[in-house]
């Protein structure tokens, strides 16, 4: 990342909030305020301020965008009301879904990470193996080390392209599993 | 089962599983997906409205065995988790038929299904958070992001640079001067040339101190030489391993 050198001149918080549209849109994936901090060399106060404002000025003018904060960073997305005409117009159909195993071995993963084999197989009662390679071959999990243990298995937890798939800011804004207690009875 | 065929598309409510029987009283069932036989015992005690804290342990056994051999004789490979799961089952159910020894009534016996009941419950987390995992994606598959900028880092094309050919070059030089000094150097002691030097030692001395042979050696490679040939002398000739006291030295003698 090469700091401007050019521009070292205090600019307004008008400008910044233009700046930073502009940033978040070219990115490929979501921008942290820290690396927009960095390229414009500003202080991170001042950028997550104009980022909330930026946000706000698209939920106050009802845009087709939205700036959402995804996996810890920041990302323009198209609203969720808007689908059917985007599909239409880009003529693709919804990606293949996660079938049932994978997604029980995803939740498992989720919660209970860094998890081996073994203990994801006690909680689910059946072998996960093809939902493993299944989700590995998604980029929605990833190996994190061997666990000091029997046999070292491998321990899994959920990558970053998770978050992004699943919409998520951070893990702790999945609901605690505690909370599906209730769902239970 | 479903661990063999990865299902593409699937909604969670319209594709839950379900037996229904139809009027010529013929199990029926429709072939949705299973996730394990933890989700088929699920499914079957809320079928039979059963309580979870007491399952009624013979009917839901017979239901399960019921549901594996329809499996079996449709053909479906069945995974042998379920099969354990039978097992278990069977085994609680046994457990719950004998009668309790009178003398050990004080004795609070736990309930044999005290360990499956937990296991249902915290499996039942799991799969209610497989759900709100699914509505989650379902959402996040209505929303668009724009399409990706070409930029040096992501068009391979332009990727590597004249530098990075020449850098990756001079790696590969670099590691083909080793392999060439490698070569060289592997003029090494074969094991017959070590064995013979070993008896030609022994038997001019008589005795040879195993610590003195072995740091005599130069490299590694050598090293594991001289250990065989002292194994291999060992064997073949009249030659003993002495040691004088615990953790001594060792001393190879002529018989």
């Amino acid at each position: 990342m090469e700091a401007g050198t050019e521009q070292k001149q205090t600019r307004s918080i008008g400008e910044i909030v233009s700046i930073v549209e502009a940033l978040v849109f070219v990115a490929d994936e979501p921008l942290t305020v820290k690396t927009i901090a960095d390229v414009l060399e500003e202080d991170r106060e001042t950028v997550a301020a104009a980022v909330e404002q930026l946000k706000q000025e698209y939920d106050e003018r009802d845009s087709g965008l939205q700036l959402r904060e995804i996996a810890g960073g920041w990302q323009i997305s198209t609203r969720t009301e808007f689908h059917e005409e985007i599909r239409r117009f880009l003529k693709t159909r919804p990606n293949a879904k996660l079938s049932l195993a994978s997604l029980e071995t995803l939740a498992v993963i989720a919660y209970k990470q860094p998890v081996t084999v073994p203990e994801i197989l006690e909680i689910r009662g059946v072998q996960s193996a093809s939902a493993i390679k299944t989700l590995l071959d998604r980029r929605l999990i990833i190996a994190k080390g061997r666990k000091e243990t029997v046999g070292r298995p491998m321990q899994y937890g959920t990558s970053k392209d998770f978050m992004i798939q699943f919409g998520l800011k951070d893990l702790s804004e999945l609901p605690s599993i505690e909370d599906f207690e209730d769902l239970v009875q | 089962m479903e661990e063999q065929l990865e299902q593409l598309d699937f909604d969670f409510y319209t594709e839950q599983p379900k037996i229904v029987g139809d009027a010529s009283e013929q199990l029926q069932i429709k072939l949705g997906e299973f996730a394990g036989p933890l989700d088929l015992l699920l499914f079957l005690i809320k079928q039979e409205q059963a309580d979870i804290f007491d399952i009624p342990i013979a009917r839901i056994t017979e239901e399960y065995l019921n549901y594996v051999r329809v499996m079996k004789s449709l053909d479906i490979a069945i995974a042998a988790d379920f099969l354990v799961m039978a097992a278990t089952l069977i085994e609680i159910k046994s457990k719950m038929l004998l009668p309790r020894d009178p003398a050990d009534e004080e004795i609070e016996i736990e309930d044999p299904r005290q360990e499956l009941v937990d296991r249902l419950l915290e499996y039942e987390k799991f799969k209610s958070a497989a759900q709100m995992l699914y509505e989650k994606t379902t959402i996040e598959q209505a929303v668009f992001t724009r399409g990706q900028i070409e930029s040096d880092e992501n068009n391979a094309e332009v990727d590597a640079s004249v530098f990075d050919l020449l850098t990756v070059f001079q790696k590969i030089m670099a590691r083909h001067k080793e392999e060439i000094k490698l070569e060289i150097e592997r003029e090494e002691i074969s094991l017959s040339d070590m064995i013979a030097n070993l008896k030609k030692r022994i038997f001019a001395s008589n005795e040879l101190s195993l610590l003195k042979f072995f740091e005599e050696t130069k490299s590694k490679h050598e090293l594991v030489i001289a250990f065989i040939a002292v194994l291999e002398i060992v064997r073949t000739e009249s030659v003993k391993l002495m040691q004088n006291k615990t953790f001594g030295d060792i001393i190879l003698r002529k018989v």
